[in-house]
């Protein structure tokens, strides 16, 4: 077990270094001179000079490498040319934000995709199986910012329902402080015991999560049902079916049972890319969170706070998937052993 | 004789229709788009319109019988765009599966059928662009490169190969030990030779699987980056670059953003559905983790 997991870690390192690699290489691709992008188009050579010797240009390339790499792992991302800042403060400030979306579309997902992927295989080949397979790939196949822009046009604009865009309605933040503990206004206002804050910042919540959880719930109910089919062919299955336990039984219990490893994998896979599809979704809800900084320094070709966003989603990934792995060990002796 | 050949075909497509009836409208919307494309100087009432002509007396005029999806803000007729966009978004697919299968089946391959060293080595870099979510890596790449169309096609091209290094590799070591490579092995066959006759022909079906599930993605991808403006620019037909340009005026005008969005959805999800439906009737053992 041990071992398993040592061996894990030591995979996961391999990939976290080749990630930074491939993140020197794209901030290396950038057409011109970085040093005359530093000090500006009308630098004299002498600056020009001076800027090359600052970045550390004039340096042979692995000992760049390896100032970026021991860079990146002392927490110096560079700075967002944009904000002037340092780029892991930038995205520091805006995490709460953004897994506060994310985590909520995650749990969102799990709760409703679940059950779909349960009553799918359960009336497999029915009408039930038929439209929950037809709704992932709907849901699958969605273009998150045109959703999301559909949905500010129906429930916002045409009904009235819910706000448009923010993570809570600043008037009632100002006629209710909060006092801030996370800086995510829900659980805050909840430690508060702020009513009027919970409820907008609830209702605010509503549509963005929406968005952000149709693909992970679209995607985890397909694994449900996939790996539940699966499972009924197996002895263990037949078993409980000859000894004359209920349907119902057979798939809530049983089942169900089969799909925990399956689902812990596709979660860990799509919670990083949710994070990627905040990118085209908080800039258009006005969320204060990384994608809404990812978009703003698209816009304004701020590369370092690009890279910083990309490698940091791309370390989510890799810690997300060592989580689960063994996660799984502990859970499946069969993993470890193989 | 051929008439009798004609009928049990068209009787198995009938038949594997009502068997399989999201496989069948997949592909007949999949084959529906392709033809769009192909004939859009046909269908489409304004073709001129798809480029950068401008009609400033009829701007942002909602659908009506002479521009049933409305007018742009140039006043180019929506409908012949979005009919355009078809060529855009297809061939941008196409594009970008034909380069990735073309890096990740030799590697995978290559790694599955040497294994030791050469797979360690493959699968790790495999690991590496794995880890980055598609629209992620190809929007940082972009954005260093430039936005263009060419530019998001590569950029594209460069997340998404490592999934058919994935898929060939456990194919080719599925193979390996079996007796019929064994015998060419025997025989002398020449390495090359075996890979590409023997080993690749075996890796087909779900090649054919994943390429028609990733079509799908691939636009998705691609109209998501022209949306934040690194990929087709203005007078592009792109669906993404389209929605984008409507935000501005979707409260009021909100053909502009309507349209070209449900051409993303219905595209992407007719090559979703036939993905779905050939992996299900082609290759059912295989379990969806993506």
């Amino acid at each position: 077990m041990r071992a398993y997991i040592l061996k894990r870690i030591g995979l996961g390192l391999v990939v976290v270094l080749g990630v930074v690699l491939v993140t020197f290489v794209i901030a290396r691709l950038v057409p011109g001179d970085p040093a005359v992008a530093w000090v500006g188009l009308h630098a004299t050579p002498r600056e020009i000079q001076q800027a090359r010797h600052t970045l550390g240009l004039d340096r042979p390339l692995y000992a760049q490498i390896v100032t970026y790499v021991k860079g990146v792992a002392s927490g110096n991302w560079g700075t967002s040319i944009h904000t002037k800042r340092p780029v892991l403060s930038d995205i520091g400030s805006r995490a709460a934000a953004s897994l506060e979306l994310v985590v909520t579309a995650m749990l969102l997902a799990l709760a409703l995709g679940i059950p779909l992927g349960l009553v799918s295989a359960r009336w497999h080949g029915r009408l039930p199986d038929l439209l929950v397979r037809l709704g992932a790939v709907v849901g699958v196949s969605m273009p998150t910012f045109w959703m999301a822009m559909i949905l500010q046009l129906v429930f916002f604009q045409r009904l009235g329902l819910l706000p448009v865009a923010g993570e809570y309605d600043p008037s009632v933040a100002y006629l209710n402080p909060l006092v801030l503990y996370t800086h995510v206004p829900v659980i805050d206002a909840l430690l508060n015991g702020n009513w009027p804050m919970l409820q907008s910042s609830l209702t605010h919540l509503v549509m963005p999560a929406v968005v952000v959880a149709a693909y992970p719930m679209a995607v985890i109910a397909r694994m449900v049902r996939a790996s539940i089919l699966d499972s009924l062919g197996e002895d263990h299955i037949r078993m409980v079916r000859a000894l004359g336990f209920s349907e119902r039984a057979v798939f809530g219990r049983f089942a169900l049972k089969s799909t925990l490893n399956p689902v812990l994998a596709v979660t860990a896979l799509v919670f990083a890319y949710s994070l990627a599809s905040t990118f085209l979704v908080e800039a258009i809800f006005d969320w204060p969170g990384l994608g809404m900084y990812a978009a703003d320094s698209i816009r304004s070709l701020d590369t370092p706070a690009i890279i910083g966003v990309t490698l940091l989603v791309a370390l989510v990934y890799v810690g997300s998937n060592l989580i689960v792995d063994i996660a799984q060990a502990i859970i499946d002796p069969r993993i470890r052993l193989n | 004789m051929s008439e009798v050949a004609i009928t049990t075909r068209s009787r198995g497509v009938a038949r594997l229709a009502r068997k399989n009836p999201l496989l069948a409208w997949g592909a007949l919307v999949a084959a529906a788009l392709i033809v769009v494309a192909l004939a859009a100087p046909l269908i489409a009432p304004h073709p001129q319109d798809a480029g950068s002509t401008m009609h400033p007396a009829a701007t942002l005029q909602s659908p009506s019988r002479a521009h049933p999806f409305g007018t742009d803000m140039y006043g180019r007729d929506e409908l012949s765009r979005v009919v355009y966009g078809a060529r855009v978004s297809l061939s941008v697919a196409g594009l970008v599966l034909i380069i990735a299968v073309a890096i990740g089946v030799p590697l995978g391959i290559a790694a599955g059928y040497f294994g030791g060293v050469v797979d360690n080595i493959i699968m790790r870099v495999t690991d590496v662009f794995l880890a980055f979510p598609a629209l992620l890596l190809s929007l940082a790449l972009v954005s260093v490169l430039g936005p263009s169309v060419r530019n998001a096609v590569l950029a594209i091209s460069v997340t998404w190969w490592p999934w058919y290094t994935r898929l060939a590799r456990g194919q080719a070591a599925s193979v390996r030990g079996r007796q019929f490579i064994e015998s060419c092995r025997a025989l002398g066959v020449p390495r090359f030779r075996m890979l590409w006759r023997h080993v690749l022909p075996n890796s087909v079906t779900p090649l054919i699987v994943q390429v028609s599930l990733d079509a799908g993605g691939v636009i998705l991808t691609a109209a998501a980056l022209s949306f934040l403006g690194l990929g087709a620019q203005d007078p592009t037909p792109e669906w993404g670059l389209m929605v984008s340009q409507g935000q501005d005026f979707f409260t009021t005008q909100w053909w502009l953003v309507t349209f070209p969005g449900i051409a993303i959805l219905i595209t992407a999800m007719a090559f979703n559905l036939m993905g779905d439906g050939l992996r299900e009737v082609l290759d059912p053992k295989r379990v969806l983790t993506r």
